[in-house]
């Protein structure tokens, strides 16, 4: 008896607290939106910067922003893992749910207008590049890369370059080897290296990003500029010559690779250069990060660098871009931090952490080493061409068909399934 | 308290009453109340979106822009002619037949040497079972590098002239063409199928134990007069009374294996020509990555079906087992 009033009484109890936990979040939430609109919103800013100097960019961008607008609360909501995948899982429910973050982290191209402008989320930002006077300060190139139907959508922050073929400098001088320029003389030399039994080309497409990396150049290479950008509008089709003409060259630097590519991350890939086990890599700068940073290599002494064969005056951007979402509650706050991070300030303060080189045209070389200035001045000259890999090309839908098609090939090496795979995924690519 | 008393008066003498008039009493209520909430949640939260995720998989929802319309089983239909996807589902089947007969036959064998009681049996079980206590994830990451080529158990096996490419090995043993895959068995799932068996045997161990040592002593003592040798007790007599415990295993591996995700993961990823890709993996990258919701959502199903077919008849039988 006394148990069975003992068990009610808990129910009530239970039932009690669940209601007045309820209310009393709900007055506390209450409290809260208060506050807030006598304080300001918290402008949260979301990314996947979680990394050892990427974390250090991004927060010594939030100290200039707050040493500017000190009244303004910040949050650093970045997500880590996955290079994204989880901070993009993230913010596509949020956005689904129509709970935007104040401003987030996004690849310039596809992925901002195919993805997030195309589905209607993401305010212009026209006014802030011509109040901020933006608008000669970013190569027009890059402007296009953020705009869509004549509407700007985000503000790059950063630029990594894609097309660089990094390679061991002690083995390309104990073997008499000159670093290749076009296709032909890669494979004399990744013949030479063979022959000798060092690993001509390191991959690591343990993440098959990577070799889809790889595949990128060789069509930038093969194609050029204005072709490779073709491609990705559906004005140049895949069952061109050209195309069969790369993916044969793809198919036959995959000779020269290591064993163990699919045991492998980029990082663990770069290792064999470092350690003199291969010669050449085709890589993002995010290498030279790692090289120097983790590694503690010196550049132009213990590895070298040029651009991929072929893609000389030619520049793979990969921009991570800051944009501002419809429905957020303090868009001006969100532009005054779009406005640093567009600065020249902004940039230089998180650029060289980062181990990236400043979007703007107009930063201060000074504050970066002998490679960043190098790329700042071929940022300037190159032809732009936007990354497939990284999501700028086109909708990372493709992109994830794409990574598919390419793990496949990279063990099958079956050319024409490859291609028409492409050419059959590419037909959700707009006219 | 007064109120109490009166409705323990009542049932006291009202009890046969009660019972055929089939009137709740309080304790029913009570139960009720209790249940409520969890049998809310549960139907909310998993079967309410098992039928959302159900109702995605027919929609046309392959982007970041919600499409509720109605695409019948095209989705379906797209997953079973992709060749990701066939090959997901030959690494599926070919993971879980070698996991489970592994797990089955060492755990049984692991169990009776346990019960020959040894000294220092406990130490031996805990050594089987700690291996449970670790995430797949911390699992994985370790036999990744167990099992890297370039590393790992190779710097041991090379001077032997045995070593292996394991989870890099893109070769199909016994393959022939089916669809657009070889199918067979692919060698790198070996090295998986390594890893996991050594994460989950301690469990079937455990039960196996529990099962050998509630077998009473009288059954083997009649075997021994009647003059069965120890390999004829085991074989004719102990290992079919321990039938019921295997159903059991089978049934917790195979809704393991089924739907792994973190194991592979952390160890292999999709491996080269997708020779370690399993629908987990699948779902989670073209859900999250490709955002292809639908399909995403499509090879959830096929997931949730095929655990479906191990665990619905097993159900079945416990109820009328039951009654």
């Amino acid at each position: 008896m006394r148990k069975k009033a003992s068990a009610w009484l808990a129910l009530a109890l239970g039932v009690g607290m669940a209601l007045s936990g309820c209310s009393s979040s709900n007055s506390s939430s209450d409290n809260a939106k208060q506050g807030s609109q006598k304080a300001g919103e918290k402008l949260e800013i979301f990314s996947w910067w979680t990394g050892a100097g990427e974390e250090d960019g991004l927060k010594a961008l939030i100290k200039l922003f707050q040493e500017k607008y000190p009244d303004i609360q910040v949050e650093n909501a970045a997500v880590a893992g996955g290079a994204g995948t989880n901070a993009k899982a993230v913010l596509a429910s949020r956005m689904q749910g129509n709970d935007p973050p104040s401003t987030f982290q996004v690849h310039g191209g596809a992925e901002l207008n195919e993805g997030w402008v195309a589905a209607g989320k993401m305010e212009p930002l026209n006014d802030l590049y011509e109040k901020e006077g933006w608008m000669d300060k970013f190569p027009k190139a890059l402007i296009d890369m953020v705009s869509k139907d004549g509407n700007i959508y985000s503000v790059p922050v950063n630029i990594h370059r894609g097309n660089v073929l990094w390679y061991n400098k002690k083995i390309f001088a104990d073997n008499g080897l000159k670093p290749p320029k076009t296709f032909d003389e890669f494979f004399q030399v990744a013949d030479k290296l063979k022959a000798k039994g060092i690993t001509p080309l390191a991959l690591g497409d343990k993440e098959p990003w990577a070799a889809t990396h790889l595949f990128e150049n060789v069509l930038l290479g093969t194609l050029g500029t204005e072709n490779y950008k073709k491609l990705w509008t559906g004005e140049l089709s895949f069952n061109d010559p050209q195309v069969k003409q790369a993916v044969e060259t793809f198919k036959k630097m995959l000779g020269y690779i290591n064993e163990d590519h699919s045991s492998r991350n980029w990082q663990d890939a770069a290792q064999l250069v470092a350690e003199g086990k291969a010669a050449m890599y085709v890589m993002g700068d995010w290498v030279k990060g790692y090289f120097v940073n983790d590694l503690k290599l010196k550049v132009n002494e213990d590895f070298g660098y040029v651009p991929v064969p072929n893609t000389e005056g030619k520049f793979m951007v990969i921009t991570d871009t800051f944009g501002l979402p419809k429905g957020v509650k303090n868009p001006d706050d969100v532009k005054k931090f779009l406005a640093v991070l567009g600065s020249v300030e902004g940039q230089d303060a998180f650029n060289p952490l980062k181990g990236s080189i400043p979007a703007r045209i107009d930063a201060d070389p000074s504050k970066y080493d002998e490679y960043g200035k190098q790329t700042m001045q071929d940022f300037k000259t190159a032809e732009l061409a936007p990354s497939l890999a990284h999501g700028s090309a086109a909708p990372e839908g493709f992109v994830t068909k794409v990574n598919q098609a390419v793990n496949i090939f990279v063990t099958q090496k079956d050319v024409k399934t490859f291609i028409d795979t492409l050419a059959s995924a590419a037909a959700e690519l707009k006219k | 308290m007064e109120t109490v008393n009166v409705t323990t008066t009542e049932k006291a003498t009202a009890v046969p009453v009660v019972r055929k008039k089939r009137k709740w009493t309080a304790d029913h209520w009570l139960a009720a109340a209790f249940l409520a909430p969890s049998v809310v949640l549960i139907f909310l939260f998993v079967y309410g979106f098992i039928g959302w995720t159900g109702y995605v998989s027919v929609s046309n929802w392959n982007s970041l822009v919600p499409d509720w319309s109605f695409a019948g089983l095209k989705n379906y239909v797209y997953l079973f002619h992709d060749f990701r996807f066939q090959a997901d589902l030959r690494n599926t089947l070919v993971f879980t037949v070698l996991f489970i007969a592994a797990v089955i036959v060492l755990g049984q064998l692991l169990a009776i040497l346990l019960d020959q009681k040894l000294r220092g049996e406990s130490l031996f079980r805990n050594i089987f079972f700690f291996p449970m206590a670790l995430s797949f994830v911390v699992t994985g990451v370790v036999w990744q590098w167990l099992f890297n080529p370039s590393t790992g158990v190779n710097l041991f096996l090379k001077p032997l002239g045995l070593d292996g490419k394991w989870y890099t090995d893109t070769n199909i043993l016994g393959g022939f063409h089916w669809g657009k895959i070889e199918f067979g068995v692919p060698v790198a799932i070996i090295a998986v199928v390594v890893a996991a068996v050594w994460q989950m045997t301690g469990f079937a161990v455990a039960m196996y134990l529990a099962g050998l040592r509630a077998i009473p002593d009288e059954v083997r003592e009649a075997a021994r007069m009647d003059g069965a040798t120890e390999f004829q007790l085991y074989w004719k007599i102990i290992l079919p009374l321990l039938r019921p415990i295997t159903v059991s295993v089978i049934i917790i591996m195979a809704h393991i294996s089924l739907k792994i995700f973190d194991l592979i993961y952390a160890m292999t990823g999709p491996g080269a020509n997708f020779v370690t890709d399993v629908p987990g993996v699948y779902m989670f990258e073209t859900t999250f990555r490709g955002n292809y919701y639908a399909n995403g959502a499509a090879i959830a199903i096929v997931m949730l079906l095929s655990v479906a077919i191990f665990i619905v008849p097993y159900l079945i039988s416990s109820r009328k087992g039951g009654s």
